[in-house]
């Protein structure tokens, strides 16, 4: 692209790269078409937040560096997922406090790191996004991107200007599916329990697609819904904005 | 930090099965479901009444990180002003010395029977088993702790201990314990329910000797202790009996009455939705001359417990909790197991900071990995206490301590190893794309899986699209 409003790298994320690659192609193109040059930095693989989560520091820190050293030098990073966008922009600096070498770095890391939907709402100013998707959606606010990062508005006023798509709220949107990193298989009884409650939540509204921003939630959701029989579709909000919502859903044969 | 003797006994080690308990019993999970719309909406609409409720947080952290950075000073004043009023205040390293405090009151008086207001600090030092195994009968005077302590259970939440019974468990504890199991005399409606209580409290609040309340503040200008309250019972246990005894634990004071006021605008609204509690109630010292009422001897047991260890620690912040019972109110975890599951006297997440510090971390470490970190319960706390991140900072201690479980040691030490190892973790993430994609089948679902049982024992594992995003990316495939 010859001209660019800025190289953005994108942090595909362990759980995009290994479940649905969809997702990075859909933020790809949603970030293309504002404007901006992606590229996919080499080398990276994990931020660090299984490590940070179990109160094992040294080996967060150890992939916290990796990852500071492959996104030195772009304008911006762009990250389809509330939860390692939250890893970094907010954690970071809390792992590195006092460390004259890595915090200064680890902080312009953080100032320049945006969750997706919120980077193009906020960041690109991007209104709409000129995709379609015949169906009544319902949207779940993935916690670390509401609580650590703000994204709450700017998803649902993307998704009020895909052309076909009614936005139907469930009774509590924000409250945890149960996922939760190694929570989910540490305390798989109490994690059921909260997904059932999520899943009654997003049946009782009636939609057709159920989407989020992250992908834990969303192979939480998918996973549960899925074992009850339900219909419900379940995708990456990037999916539907970027047009991609013709694919197969997460868990899904069509 | 070393490990306290929990008194009460804990149940924190068994936190899994007892959740797995409480989530298989139906009767608990219709009052959970009650509680979760009932506080939740009421905290909302406070806060939506005030807009400067923020604002208000903020203040009211203030106050508390100012009297956290001088307690001593503030106690040391406090317990000057309670004594010029003619009282005395006991100093308690831990749970036995205030129980032996309390003991020693009461028996000083020849007390036979104690009126209780409600008091965490009292179940934190289990003070009603302690008192009746010395011939001396406590009687909860708080509806909800009254239930609980015919039923004989503990409180399943700080603010509505009773919240997991229904009104028919409670009609037939009232029966058993009333009508001597006359079940011609049950009650059906709450209002019977409650005018049959007040009218047995009534006849206990006169024949109590020393009546013990809590302390929602300490006020260090003015030797004043404050509680709360909905039901006015805290103000006839503390009038009515020749002694008042007053249990807090230290960080509960403030500097003035000024204070006070600020941390109560946002501690009502957080708790219950009220503006305001019913009863704001301020006690000092003794009954003075000229006084109409009022007991004859105002004690007040100040506990420590360990707390002033945590004040020097990385879990200094939850020391400004004003237990308010927010945070358990927005607690997804507490929504579905309740409070009884956490095993000891503070359930929730302030729970799980808490109790690792007061029974110990090996007898307690279920309860801070029990946690999703979905962040609700620091969105929600009027002293911004950051809740997540003390529960991280007990699996640090557990992690550095070597405790995690080896399960969690291992498998997250091959997954440091593997990332940071950029070709060889995409050649395994490539793998692991295309085995369980294949073991998705035809329809992009896996119903169970080795080893993987947590996952799949309630959900479908929803099978990979086959390659990694990465492959792709190489091969400049779904690329215009």
């Amino acid at each position: 692209m010859a001209q660019t409003r800025g190289r953005v790298a994108l942090l595909v994320t362990c759980l995009v790269d290994l479940f649905r690659p969809t997702v990075g192609f859909a933020a790809v193109a949603l970030l293309e078409r504002a404007g901006y040059a992606v590229e996919v930095p080499p080398g990276q693989t994990c931020c660090g937040q299984p490590g940070f989560n179990t109160g094992d520091r040294a080996s967060a820190r150890a992939l916290a560096e990796r990852v500071i050293e492959a996104f030195e030098g772009y304008d911006h990073v762009v990250v389809p997922s509330g939860s390692c966008g939250g890893m970094i922009a907010v954690h970071y600096p809390e792992l590195f406090a006092g460390d004259p070498a890595w915090e200064p770095r680890a902080r312009s890391l953080a100032a320049r790191t945006r969750e997706l939907v919120s980077f193009l709402a906020d960041v690109a100013g991007v209104e709409a996004t000129g995709a379609r998707y015949e169906d009544t959606v319902t949207y779940h606010d993935s916690c670390s991107g509401l609580r650590e990062l703000g994204v709450r508005d700017q998803a649902r006023r993307l998704l009020g200007k895909v052309a076909g798509l009614t936005l139907k709220e469930m009774r509590h949107p924000e409250v945890c599916c149960g996922f939760g990193g190694t929570f989910c298989v540490k305390y798989p009884a109490i994690s059921v329990k909260m997904a059932s409650e999520k899943a009654a939540d997003v049946q009782a509204t009636g939609a057709g697609t159920l989407l989020a921003g992250d992908m834990g939630c969303l192979l939480n959701m998918a996973g549960r819904l899925a074992r009850e029989g339900s219909a419900v579709r379940v995708r990456h909000v990037a999916e539907v904005l970027a047009g991609m919502g013709d694919r197969p859903a997460i868990g899904r044969a069509s | 930090m070393s490990t306290l003797p929990a008194s009460p006994p804990s149940t924190a080690h068994a936190f899994p099965l007892n959740a797995a308990g409480a989530i298989a019993d139906p009767a608990l999970q219709k009052a959970m479901g009650r509680l979760k719309g009932h506080f939740i909406d009421k905290r909302a609409a406070a806060r939506a009444r005030l807009p400067e409720f923020d604002a208000l947080r903020d203040a009211a952290k203030a106050i508390k990180d100012h009297t956290l950075a001088h307690l001593d000073l503030y106690l040391e004043r406090f317990e000057a002003q309670v004594t010029a009023a003619g009282g005395h205040v006991h100093w308690c390293r831990d749970a036995a010395e205030a129980r032996a405090a309390v003991l020693a009151i009461c028996r000083e008086h020849g007390a036979r029977i104690v009126t209780k207001g409600k008091s965490m600090i009292g179940e934190e030092i289990g003070i009603n088993p302690f008192l009746e195994a010395h011939g001396i009968e406590p009687v909860e005077t708080d509806l909800g702790e009254y239930i609980i302590q015919l039923a004989h259970e503990p409180p399943s939440h700080i603010i509505a201990p009773a919240v997991h019974k229904n009104k028919e468990q409670i009609s037939d504890l009232f029966v058993e314990h009333h009508h001597a199991g006359d079940r011609s005399r049950r009650l059906e409606g709450i209002p019977e329910l409650v005018t049959e209580a007040r009218e047995v409290l009534r006849r206990r609040f006169l024949e109590a000797d020393v009546g013990i309340t809590g302390a929602n503040f300490l006020v260090a200008e003015t030797g004043q202790t404050v509680i709360v309250t909905n039901e006015g019972n805290g103000d006839l246990t503390q009038t009515l009996p020749r002694v008042h005894i007053v249990l807090a634990s230290l960080e509960k004071v403030v500097p003035t009455l000024e204070d006070v006021s600020a941390v109560l605008r946002v501690l009502a609204r957080s708790a219950t939705g009220q503006e305001f509690s019913t009863y704001t109630t301020f006690s000092c010292g003794p009954r003075r001359a000229g006084d109409h009422d009022g007991p004859g001897a105002f004690h007040v047991v100040l506990l420590d417990n360990g707390r002033t260890r945590l004040l020097g620690s990385e879990f200094r912040e939850v020391l400004r909790c004003i237990r308010c019972g927010a945070c358990m109110n927005h607690c997804p975890v507490y929504g579905a197991v309740g409070g009884h599951a956490y095993g000891w006297v503070y359930p929730g997440p302030i729970g799980s900071v808490l109790t690792p510090a007061l029974v110990g971390l090996p007898e307690a470490h279920h309860l801070p990995n029990a946690s999703t970190f979905c962040g609700r319960c620091e969105e929600v706390c009027p002293m911004r206490i950051p809740l997540p991140r003390m529960l991280r900072h007990w699996r640090e201690r557990e992690f550095a301590a070597g405790a995690a479980p080896a399960a969690a040691r291992w498998g997250l030490g091959l997954w440091a190893w593997l990332a940071r190892r950029p070709a060889l973790y995409r050649a395994a993430a490539r793998l692991a794309a295309r085995a369980l994609a294949f073991l998705g089948g035809p329809e992009r679902r896996i119903r169970s899986l080795p080893l993987a049982g947590g996952w799949t024992g309630g959900r479908d594992l929803p099978a990979p699209e086959g390659r990694t995003f990465q492959a792709l990316w190489a091969e400049g495939r779904g690329r215009r």
